[in-house]
């Protein structure tokens, strides 16, 4: 029996219907998908050396771009805010102002975005060419979960490096923004410091460490799913990559306006 | 023994099995050949529960694996060593480890037990001595060879061949062969191989059977399906074209 073809009207309809079902879908893939990896974490065994190698691979290797990073945009932040507190006379306040600036806002986001491009990419790139090589099906058919093995591992370092990345990118940056404040432009080393103990309390680290515990999840759960479902050869690897890095990027930036503005 | 019955699969609106039945008999080695593309690989996917049908059902003594999912499956699974086409090594091990992996993980084995099992393993593929290598720093077929000591470790039941001598020069096609039958010989275990290298497979297949068009159109001895007279498999064991007049 042959389906009678949808009158002309229609079709932008059924269309329409195909691509939301499609969303829906690969929404509810990608949920379940973290569920998995949460599971394969709840129950044992715990791979203990996958888990230390992830860290490695998502912390200690993406340590000298925090590093850089947060140098520079703490001396960028230094220069450009006392030029804006001089006009009002109130540069004294530089060091609570690039420590609350970092603290609460760009030390997350932007190490965020740096550990997405070095390590997040790498994270799809590796699962994509294991999945397109069959190392994943050789796990699964090995009884082996690759979830346990692959990808719980990697969610779990998300986790615990993101925070630490964005430790370093705060205090490099504040030494960044003292090095240009203080031994450039001349304000006290005890301005610099003593008005930032004033100002920063302990509700705007709690908000750093919250938004980067999220952005750790969000990053490692978008690459390694995107590694996953990898589509085929080397142009699937290559489109794997770019969306996973696109994607994590724009959730970074629309989850840290709403933790923005939940968090107090 | 590996019941197929009435398998059929699709890809969107490509239908790539359709109602396909096959016995495998326990300790033979059965050959499926085909054209490329013809399905062989989406077929032993179904075998191995990386794919379930659409239809009809994969029974392996008696007990139907398409239905199952996650224990279940495994259980099964832990019967069965797959070689795939590209011998997916872990890139990451050396191949000593990838062969330990599965005695590691899978068995638990304690390591005394595990490095003996792995060195015998790597003996018996002729591979003594580039344990501590890099699959990457290993030929073509070294890999795959490392890729069956993978799966013969374990001493599994049943084991899966996926093209394993695509890629590789006539003289290493016929060591693969005669090292699987040379395998074979010594662990009885049960073989499904998919293949297409035409005439080398008869030498070494107790059953061969002929997937064409997701049927299988032709199943027996090598002998049998050499003196066939169906003119897809004459065609496919000569290397004629299928639109061919001369078949």
């Amino acid at each position: 029996m042959t389906e009678r073809p949808l009158p002309l009207a229609l079709r932008p309809l059924d269309a329409l219907g195909g691509w939301a079902t499609e969303v829906v879908e690969s929404l509810g893939r990608f949920g379940m998908f973290l569920a998995e990896a949460v599971a394969a974490l709840a129950s044992p065994p715990f791979k203990l050396w996958a888990f230390i190698d992830r860290i490695h691979y998502i912390g200690y290797r993406s340590l000298l771009i925090i590093l850089l990073t947060g140098g520079f945009t703490g001396m960028v932040l230094g220069l450009q805010v006392y030029l804006t507190l001089v006009r009002f006379g109130s540069e004294a306040y530089l060091g609570p102002a690039v420590a609350l600036s970092l603290i609460r806002e760009l030390g997350p986001v932007l190490s965020a975005l740096m550990v997405t491009g070095r390590a997040g990419s790498a994270l799809t790139a590796e699962l994509g060419i294991m999945r397109i090589t069959e190392q994943i099906d050789a796990l699964t058919v090995m009884a082996l979960s690759p979830m346990r093995y692959l990808v719980a591992p990697s969610i779990l370092a998300g986790v615990v490096t993101f925070p630490l990345m964005t430790a370093i990118f705060n205090t490099i940056g504040i030494f960044g923004g003292y090095l240009v404040g203080v031994e450039l432009l001349g304000l006290s080393q005890g301005t610099y410091f003593g008005e930032m103990q004033t100002f920063v309390d302990l509700k705007d680290i709690m908000t750093g460490l919250w938004k980067s515990l999220s952005f750790g999840v969000i990053v490692t759960w978008v690459c390694t799913y995107k590694g996953f479902h990898v589509g085929h050869g080397a142009e699937g690897v290559a489109k794997a990559t770019t969306d996973a890095v696109v994607l994590s990027s724009v959730l970074i930036l629309v989850w840290d306006y709403f933790m923005g503005s939940v968090l107090p | 023994m590996i019941r197929v019955e009435g398998l059929t699969k699709s890809f969107g609106r490509q239908p790539v099995l359709r109602g396909l039945d096959l016995e495998v008999p326990t300790g033979s080695i059965t050959v499926i050949i085909g054209r490329s593309g013809g399905g062989k690989s989406v077929f032993l996917k179904h075998l191995i529960g990386l794919l379930y049908p659409d239809a009809g059902r994969v029974l392996v003594d008696g007990v139907e694996i398409t239905g199952l999912r996650g224990r279940a499956l495994d259980d099964v699974r832990r019967r069965y060593g797959v070689v795939f086409q590209g011998g997916a090594l872990f890139d990451s091990m050396s191949c000593a480890d990838n062969v330990a992996f599965p005695l590691r993980e899978k068995l638990r084995l304690p390591r005394p037990e595990v490095v003996k099992r792995v060195e015998a393993a790597l003996v018996a593929v002729g591979l003594e001595g580039v344990g501590a290598k890099n699959p990457a720093e290993i030929s073509g077929g070294m890999r795959k060879r490392v890729a069956i000591a993978r799966a013969l470790v374990t001493e599994p039941e049943i084991i899966f061949f996926d093209e394993p001598t695509t890629g590789l020069d006539p003289v290493l096609v016929n060591t693969i062969h005669h090292l699987i039958l040379d395998l074979h010989r010594r662990y009885r275990f049960t073989a499904v191989m998919v293949s297409h290298e035409i005439p080398e497979i008869f030498e070494i297949a107790d059953t061969v059977a002929m997937l064409h068009e997701g049927r299988i159109v032709e199943v027996g001895p090598p002998a049998v399906i050499q003196a066939s007279q169906n003119r897809v498999v004459r065609q496919f064991i000569r290397g004629v074209p299928e639109n061919s007049e001369g078949a």
